[in-house]
């Protein structure tokens, strides 16, 4: 199924673009990617996304529409109560400077990996404009009880 | 010899060196342990498993006479339901000739080439698999039974390697999901701990028949990883280790998996 959700994405052409500088302090990465504040609602598509986010292939979240949602990672109910934008933006660009044995992707990193498949090498999985996105609408889900 | 040179040989004489990750061997569980009552039952019934289609071409491809040397399988081994009993349960098993282990596609492969002077057939053909699952069927319920001797040991621990080492876009090992997290759901269904009991399968994803390899590269599309060629010896050495990794386990051969 992660195989078959992931089969359109190399012709995404917002995937094709270079990674940019950011500046981690602490946990954190306080600035946006792009200097602009992301659009939540894009977010939410990004997220439910199995093709672009693929968010819900490991975690859960308040999406009833969602019926196939992962357990391996935290549910995402009130995410944006727990973290800062700052600190999701750290989670979602490189969890693996947090947590170097983490399983969560680094989303916006292209060095130190291995043996990428052609299509996605020297590509970010999402693009700094859709993290920002992903950033702005994880910080709405304030509410930590079912949806 | 240092002390450190002789603790380095005493590991590597013990065969591969167990992770902390590792499942503890009685908590294994095959692939059917994860499926749901209608699934195991299709596997159960030979009536109603759509993989014994493919078991009884094997067993017709098993006579006949193929090549330029005009000779059939069982005009060398016989009757399968003997000389094939417990084969499959030993493979990837190690090939002097090539100084290397192969599975068991390819050594019917050899055969074809070698003794019955035949082309060899297509990775996941129809011919192919059929011989696989007829072979494997023969080793139903038998534990599987690897080699873990020194000609082994290279390659055993190059397909440990594989199974433990990041790769990919999405940064992922293949232990991350099948040794540490087993039983989770990745969207919606159960992850398996990753055991090859029952190769060549029926998946109903696939609606067909499947090799190992091809399974194997379902997993690296979807970690965004380079795929190797089928035959390539990246993937012999994981279907090596994958098969020590299940040493002790039932072989389930033709099975059905979701």
């Amino acid at each position: 199924m992660l195989a078959a959700a992931i089969a359109s994405f190399a012709d995404d052409a917002t995937s094709q673009e270079q990674v940019r500088p950011y500046t981690v302090i602490g946990d954190a990465i306080p600035e946006s990617l792009t200097g602009a504040k992301g659009d939540a609602e894009r977010g939410r598509g990004i997220v439910v996304n199995r093709q672009v986010g693929l968010c819900l292939l490991c975690h859960s979240g308040p999406f009833p529409e969602e019926k196939f949602q992962g357990t391996l990672a935290p549910d995402l109910k009130g995410t944006g109560a727990r973290w800062s934008e700052g600190q999701l933006r750290l989670r979602i660009v490189d969890a693996s400077r947090l947590n170097p044995n983490t399983i969560m992707p680094p989303y916006y990193r292209t060095e130190g990996l291995t043996r990428v498949a052609p299509a996605y090498q020297g590509k970010p999985v999402l693009s700094a404009e859709q993290i920002e996105d992903v950033v702005a609408y994880l910080a709405t889900l304030r509410d930590e009880r079912a949806p | 010899m240092t002390r450190a040179a002789f603790l380095l040989l005493t590991v590597v004489s013990a065969g591969v060196a167990a992770s902390a990750a590792d499942i503890p061997l009685g908590e294994r569980k095959s692939g059917y342990d994860f499926m749901a009552p209608e699934t195991r039952a299709m596997q159960d019934d030979d009536t109603a498993n759509p993989a014994m289609l493919w078991v009884l071409d094997g067993e017709t491809l098993w006579q006949r006479r193929e090549g330029s040397a005009g000779k059939s399988c069982a005009d060398c081994h016989g009757d399968a339901r003997t000389s094939m009993k417990g084969v499959a349960a030993r493979y990837p098993a190690f090939n002097a000739a090539r100084a290397r282990p192969v599975d068991l596609g390819e050594r019917i492969n050899i055969c074809r080439t070698e003794q019955q002077r035949a082309t060899p057939l297509a990775f996941e053909s129809k011919e192919l698999l059929a011989l696989a699952a007829y072979i494997g069927q023969q080793s139903r319920g038998m534990p599987i039974e690897i080699a873990d001797d020194a000609r082994m040991r290279p390659f055993l621990q190059a397909g440990q390697d594989m199974f433990t080492g990041r790769q990919g876009q999405l940064n992922l090992s293949c232990a991350q999901c099948h040794d540490d997290n087993w039983g989770q759901k990745l969207a919606g269904a159960a992850i398996p701990q990753g055991h090859p009991t029952g190769y060549p399968l029926y998946r109903l994803e696939w609606q067909t028949l499947g090799s190992l390899q091809r399974r194997l590269r379902n997993c690296l599309f979807g970690m965004r990883a380079v795929s190797y060629p089928y035959g390539a010896p990246d993937y012999i050495n994981l279907e090596l280790y994958l098969m020590w990794r299940a040493r002790g386990m039932r072989v389930e051969t033709p099975a059905v998996r979701p």
